[in-house]
């Protein structure tokens, strides 16, 4: 083999190598929120078991981990992003920290949002992460605006909109669409579209072509990516950010992947077809990031190693938020507003 | 009788009014697979996918389209999810369905049934428990109305089904699992209230969640040496003053407490007109204005438990004629 070959392949190997490690973060930082959170899901009517340590409607990416990790390659600290109600990976591939990120999920002051928001809200501004959202497309014309900011501080930050699926079918998608290209916003919208919106197809509710047969309606140049390969979602992502970087206003990318868990965790997701799931597993993309890491001559050792190193960090991360203090209750009345704001009732 | 949960008994009064009446359907995001809180279920499976409609998430068309069809000789029941979301269907909602009568003149009826759950629903955090009841009482045009038992929420459905208003129906997010008998055929009136609990020193008015924490509190209240009369409002507008005045006449004092923030809730409304009515002493109890914190420690102080409502009770149960506390 030719010398620059080998090491093209070894310097696409160790790129790769680092968006499997974004990756097996997050998919180790769900597992275990997972864990901590059985009997806490308050979603679905289901009781709630007060000893739990995560709490209410808990939202898992598993499967979709490649979205967030090879977009989020792209990205600097000083970018913007707005997520979704699953936006744990979005977040932890932004730059936040996990173990602050757990500390918000077990609902403790050291907490990325002081444990006042949860799952569904974590948000870290220190790396541009402008929050996840319990209301769905929400995320978009906050966007819009961060990037209508940025253009009019002339700053160099670009802003990230991630959003589901079941989002686009919201006045919010065209409105904030329509706005960014009007404006030629620095600005790129990810549909990560994992096929349901809660128990609905979303196929079923949308009319044409879909996300980004609308983008283009509007005048944005959209991709489709496999949103399961991780390099293929990068490349695409490296494209379209230097793009909005050089000025050429919004870019659209719809990545396709499948929510392998339910709605929120305790969802069982009886809604769908018998097998439809372990079929999505065979396109798992760590699993297939590993595959491709063996094909360029990676030692399987190296791998394990990433995993190991995620494991270790959400360990150390799980056992700093058991050990954090709660906040105090105090602070139920910190944050709210400066004028006006009081202990009357 | 026939003992069911909350959100059972929803869905047997929604089938009993769609088996009733063609014109009765049912739209939105995931009611076609039973609703989030199985408050749809077998419906579906029922009456067929006309007339059970799964939507978009699209909460402002939900609700616009609803309008439409009620216009034109349907009775929606429309599913908002929790009211947080009706949030993004509010000029539907006020500017639309509560204004078409009047605005053009009388021509016009929308007889739809929002469903918008209220209270705090526990580990959801700010944009999922929120009380708005009082932003709708204050609507011209609309009739508001928060079911505290499984009864309750199958006559008070049905009466909305049945009902040429647009009705803001809200159900409460943590009520869906309670049990509880109810009658057959069973039918409650709008705009009538209940007496939960006989007394003679105090009347403690409430509704929705915030019943089941009042008739808590008023069993300790006896250990104490004071009676309290509960009425669970049921109606929140139009609210049955009649019973209101007629049990405060005979205690002499009125308690309005409520989950939903206290500062210009529904209870400010209550309160004031009792005391013009009556002049007696009044008092409100409602949450702190704050948003509903994730920690479970932040939760508890947006929370009214039965303590805080049983101090707040045994307090005003020992002030002065003009309810102030004596020293
Ligand atoms: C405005 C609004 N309507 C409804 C909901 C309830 N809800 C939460 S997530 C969800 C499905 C969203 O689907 P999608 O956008 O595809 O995101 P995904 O959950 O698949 O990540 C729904 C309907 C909400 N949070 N906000
Ligand atoms: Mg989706």
């Amino acid at each position: 083999m030719p010398a620059n070959t080998t090491a093209a392949n070894a310097s696409s190997a160790e790129h790769l190598l680092a968006l499997y490690r974004t990756m097996a973060r997050i998919r180790a930082f769900e597992n275990a929120a997972e864990e901590t959170s059985r009997g806490g899901v308050a979603a679905f009517g289901a009781a709630t078991n007060a000893t739990a340590l995560v709490r209410g409607p808990l939202h898992l990416s598993t499967g979709q981990e490649a979205v967030a990790a090879g977009v989020c390659a792209n990205l600097a600290r000083s970018d913007y992003l707005t997520s979704t109600h699953r936006g744990h990976g979005h977040t932890l591939a932004k730059g936040a920290d996990t173990t602050a990120m757990m500390c918000e999920l077990f609902g403790r002051a050291s907490g990325t949002n002081k444990g006042k928001g949860g799952s569904m809200h974590i948000a870290d501004f220190a790396v541009g992460m402008l929050g996840a959202n319990g209301v769905v497309a929400a995320g978009i014309p906050i966007a819009v605006g961060a990037a209508h900011s940025a253009k009019i501080r002339g700053t160099s930050a670009i802003v990230t909109c991630f959003f589901g699926d079941g989002a686009i079918n919201r006045g919010p998608f065209l409105e904030g669409l329509n706005w960014a290209k009007i404006f030629e916003l620095p600005l790129l919208f990810v549909c990560e579209d994992n096929r349901y919106s809660a128990t609905t197809a979303t196929d079923v509710m949308t009319a044409g072509e879909g996300a980004a047969a609308r983008a283009r309606g509007i005048g944005l140049a959209a991709e489709t990516v496999d949103g399961n390969d991780v390099l293929a979602v990068d490349t695409a992502a490296r494209e379209l950010v230097a793009r909005v970087r050089a000025g050429g206003g919004p870019q659209f990318l719809h990545a396709l992947t499948y929510r392998v868990k339910g709605h929120v965790s305790v969802d069982a997701a009886a809604y769908r077809a018998k097998g439809e799931v372990e079929s999505a597993l065979e396109n798992d993309p760590l699993k297939l990031a590993a595959l491709r890491l063996a094909a360029l001559g990676v030692a399987a050792g190296r791998i394990a190693e990433a995993d190991a190193a995620a494991q270790t960090e959400i360990e150390a991360a799980l056992a700093a938020a058991r050990a954090a203090p709660v906040p105090e209750p105090a602070e139920a009345y910190a944050d709210i507003q400066d004028t006006g704001a009081g202990l009357w009732r | 009788m026939a003992l069911m949960s909350y959100a059972q008994a929803a869905c047997q009064a929604l089938a009993a009014a769609m088996r009733a009446d063609a014109n009765v359907i049912a739209l939105g995001e995931d009611v076609g697979h039973g609703g989030i809180f199985g408050q749809y279920r077998g419906l579906r499976e029922e009456f067929g996918a006309a007339r059970v409609i799964d939507t978009p998430i699209s909460e402002a068309t939900i609700m616009g389209a609803a309008v439409g069809m009620a216009l034109t000789g349907l009775r929606p029941v429309v599913e908002m999810r929790v009211v947080d979301f009706a949030l993004c269907a509010i000029d539907e909602i006020v500017n639309q369905a509560a204004k078409n009568r009047y605005m053009f003149g009388g021509q016009g009826r929308v007889p739809l049934v929002a469903r918008m759950p209220i209270g705090i629903w526990s580990g959801s955090a700010a944009q999922h428990s929120q009380s708005l009841e009082a932003w709708f009482a204050h609507i011209p045009g609309l009739v508001v109305v928060a079911p505290a038992t499984p009864a309750d929420n199958y006559g008070l459905l049905a009466a909305a089904i049945d009902c040429g208003d647009p009705v803001i129906y809200m159900e409460h997010k943590e009520l869906w699992g309670l049990e509880g008998e109810v009658p057959p055929q069973h039918t409650v009136a709008l705009g009538q209230a209940h007496t939960a609990r006989d007394g003679t020193d105090l009347t403690l008015v409430t509704w929705s969640g915030m019943v089941h924490t009042a008739l808590a509190a008023a069993e300790q209240a006896v250990q104490q040496g004071v009676s309290v009369e509960v009425i669970d409002l049921r109606t929140i507008w139009p609210w049955d003053r009649e019973l209101v005045f007629a049990s405060v006449a005979r205690t002499g004092r009125l308690l309005v407490a409520h989950e939903a923030v206290q500062a210009a809730g529904f209870g400010a409304e209550v309160a004031a007109t009792v005391a013009e009515e009556l002049g007696v002493p009044v008092r409100r109890f409602g949450a702190a204005r704050i948003p509903v914190g994730y920690a479970r420690s932040l939760e508890d102080v947006a929370r009214i438990s039965a303590q805080e409502l049983l101090r707040e009770l045994m307090l005003f149960a020992n002030s002065d004629s003009r309810g102030r506390s004596m020293a």
